[in-house]
């Protein structure tokens, strides 16, 4: 029985870490169902912009007051996690404060452990603040009703309740420290929670180890919970904002990609001697589709991108089109995106890891065509993504599809190319007038 | 006026064996477009006064498909780009100088991947190059003290990170330049890109270019600079629908240099 503890926490472990497992391998596969592209090049360029984008945060801080409060949370949850090392070696071998050894080292970190917890704390209710009370206008887009709301609240319920039960469960240490119960090594500073541990000051040693063990435990099942929740919650950015920054667009942002499959067939139609009534070879590939009209038409790092959207609306707080009211909002064109492809996914699951076609599609049965001709390709969104991500890229393949295999343009961009096609411009002049300002006083 | 203007053509100095320096790319607006048209010719005044080597394409210039490409039609574009290219490489450009972001953009971005490479600069980095190397020299004129705020036209800001050159031509007419609450990296569109210039925009509350222009006028500007024709004409309508068009002037930065030096 002794060893009951020991063998409870090896399985919640197991469970935790096996189940978060699945998670990622699922993310993987899912991710991997968007179109190939190289992107292997420039590496050292990219591991310069993974550091100093999404390590160093330094697109987050462009808006100072959440830029700042998140880098807190942000290192609070980076350096408080090197505490759960510990807690996993106490919980597989029932030691206690494993790393106590360490003396002057151990308490400095205890120290600096709670004090950015308590930072935190302060930090996610602020946040909370922001998002409930002050209700920051990109937080009440008609995109984040519902799920996406609530998603946005739990986090910061979550986030707090973790550092509450850290501080208390150390809160209750301490009193057992200083109570010298055994088992109890004096171990560790406690500049936060020795204030805390003032409301137990009338607890008896059993009462004490009753709540430290509760805190202990709630705690650590609370770190796998959060894990596993990330899977299905907005805040997949902390671990994919590294990849994002990673395998983000290099070329300068007004260049959009050529598509090869067109070039090809200009190429075609350019050379003199290709026949155009010839009839295509046996062997020929289909026709590659222009464009994008599903997710899987999407190359794997716009899929990326969508997972590691976290919602925060910076790209729609930019946006000229969201600004002048019209429907477009780019992080909805990720959240659409990311929804589909779960979508998809689940049907895969559900058909032995085959898709089979549920007469839906992310063009219309997420984002509507008046959402992709309001856009004015400006950047805008791009360049306010603190990870990287590109909303203009997903919209303009969904551009191609409608006007190069649907021919579904708005009319008047019909015309617009009808002129370029006939005369050389956008709009209906003669070629041969284009020197004539030239001569005109 | 006509006859101090100086426009030679790729042909005409190909055909006496003479290569310019660079090759002036007009553009669609720039050729045909009655404000823009006024941009074009004081470039080419502050070209002559600087006996600057250029030609143009005329005839032979066509669409460089940009506005086919943010519609969605690759193969527009491709078609254009590639007859264009086949120009420039008849010609043997290696330099190319735009008024218009978007001609700056495509030819600079998507055309190498086609077989195009030059090394294309916009009108407000090649005046600057011009002014460092002392063939132009500037004076403020009339527009010494003047407050004037600038507007980033996206294709040459955010999404090829020129801010400076432009900036740096309006400081040296010894104005005041003011910016707007978004400006450079944060700059707002002022709705024409993405070929909304072509289309009725989508139903919103508001649009693009009266925002933007609200903005402008917070700065209280006797003047609002723009780089890109089709910013200017969003930029003044912008100002017309607030009955600012007596007070407020949106002037392209070379019709600032020319008109400072009264060409």
């Amino acid at each position: 029985m002794q060893y009951l503890p020991n063998f409870l926490f090896v399985v919640v472990l197991a469970i935790g870490i096996g189940f978060f497992t699945r998670n990622i391998f699922r993310l993987r596969r899912n991710i991997l169902l968007g179109k190939d592209v190289d992107v292997s090049d420039n590496r050292s360029q990219r591991w310069a912009n993974m550091a100093r984008i999404a390590l160093g945060q330094t697109k987050m801080v462009v808006r100072p007051v959440p830029g700042i409060l998140h880098i807190i949370v942000y290192l609070g949850f980076i350096i408080i996690n090197l505490e759960v090392l510990e807690i996993i070696i106490d919980g597989i071998f029932g030691t206690h404060r494993v790393f106590a050894g360490l003396g002057g080292v151990y308490d400095f970190l205890i120290a600096s452990f709670e004090i950015l917890a308590l930072l935190v704390i302060v930090s996610v209710t602020i946040f909370w603040i922001r998002r409930n009370i002050i209700r920051l206008k990109r937080f009440f887009k008609p995109e984040m009703k519902g799920w996406p709301k609530m998603d946005g609240n739990l986090i910061l319920y979550i986030e707090f309740v973790l550092m509450l039960l850290f501080l208390t469960m150390n809160a209750a240490d301490f009193q057992l420290q200083q109570l010298g119960a055994d088992h109890y090594v004096q171990a560790g500073s406690f500049p936060v929670s020795q204030y805390i541990s003032q409301l137990f000051g009338d607890m008896s040693i059993s009462g004490l180890i009753l709540l430290e063990r509760i805190t202990w435990w709630m705690h650590i099942v609370g770190i796998l919970f959060f894990l596993n929740y990330l899977y299905y919650s907005k805040h997949l950015h902390i671990l994919l904002a590294f990849p994002n920054t990673f395998y983000g667009k290099l070329t300068p942002k007004g260049q959009f990609k050529n598509l090869e499959s067109v070039t090809n067939e200009v190429k075609l139609m350019m050379d003199p001697s290709a026949d155009p009534f010839a009839a295509p070879a046996e062997d020929a590939a289909e026709p590659e589709k222009f464009g994008a009209s599903d997710v899987t038409d999407l190359n794997w790092v716009q899929l990326l991108n969508a997972y590691s959207c976290t919602e925060c609306g910076r790209c729609t707080s930019e946006c000229p089109a969201n600004l002048t009211g019209k429907k477009l909002s780019p992080r909805k064109i990720m959240m659409d995106t990311r929804d589909r492809l779960e979508e998809v996914g689940k049907i895969m699951d559900k058909n032995k890891g085959e898709f089979k076609e549920d007469g839906k599609q992310l063009l219309d049965d997420y984002i509507t065509r008046e959402e992709l001709w309001a856009c004015t390709s400006c950047n805008a969104c791009v360049e306010a993504c603190p990870v990287s991500i590109d909303p203009l890229s997903i919209i303009m393949d969904m551009r191609q599809y409608l006007v190069m295999e649907q021919s579904a343009a708005p009319s008047d961009l019909n015309n617009m190319m009808g002129n370029i096609e006939n005369n050389g411009a956008p709009w209906p002049f003669n070629q041969l007038d284009r020197l004539n300002w030239s001569k005109e006083s | 006026m006509a006859s101090e203007l100086n426009v030679p053509t790729m042909a005409e100095m190909f055909a006496s064996g003479q290569k310019p320096e660079v090759l002036f790319w007009v553009g669609c607006a720039g050729s045909f477009d009655d404000r823009a048209k006024k941009i074009t010719k004081a470039f080419v005044k502050i070209l002559n006064k600087a006996n600057v080597s250029f030609a143009v394409l005329g005839t032979e210039e066509s669409c460089t498909g940009d506005p086919a490409k943010r519609a969605g039609n690759e193969f527009l574009f491709q078609m254009q780009a590639v007859t264009n290219i086949e120009v420039m490489n008849a010609y043997e450009v290696k330099k190319v100088v735009t008024a218009c972001p978007h001609c700056f953009n495509t030819l600079k971005n998507e055309y190498p991947g086609l077989g195009g490479n030059y090394e294309v600069v916009h009108h407000t980095q090649f005046l600057k190059q011009l002014l460092e190397e002392g063939r132009i020299t500037m004076e403020g004129g009339s527009y010494k003290g003047k407050r004037i705020t600038y507007h980033d036209p996206c294709y040459l800001g955010r999404a090829n990170n020129v801010y400076e050159a432009p900036r740096d031509l309006i400081r040296k007419l010894d104005a005041e330049l003011v910016e707007m609450k978004s400006c450079k990296q944060r700059g707002l569109c002022c709705g024409a890109g993405g070929a909304q210039m072509f289309k009725e925009p989508e139903k919103g509350d508001k649009d693009v270019n009266v925002e933007r222009t609200e903005q402008a006028l917070e700065t209280k500007p006797e003047i609002i600079a723009a780089g890109c024709p089709f910013c200017n004409t969003m930029m003044t309508d912008g100002v017309k629908s607030k009955e600012k068009e007596a007070s407020i002037a949106v002037l392209d930065i070379a019709e600032l240099i020319a008109n400072a030096q009264d060409l």
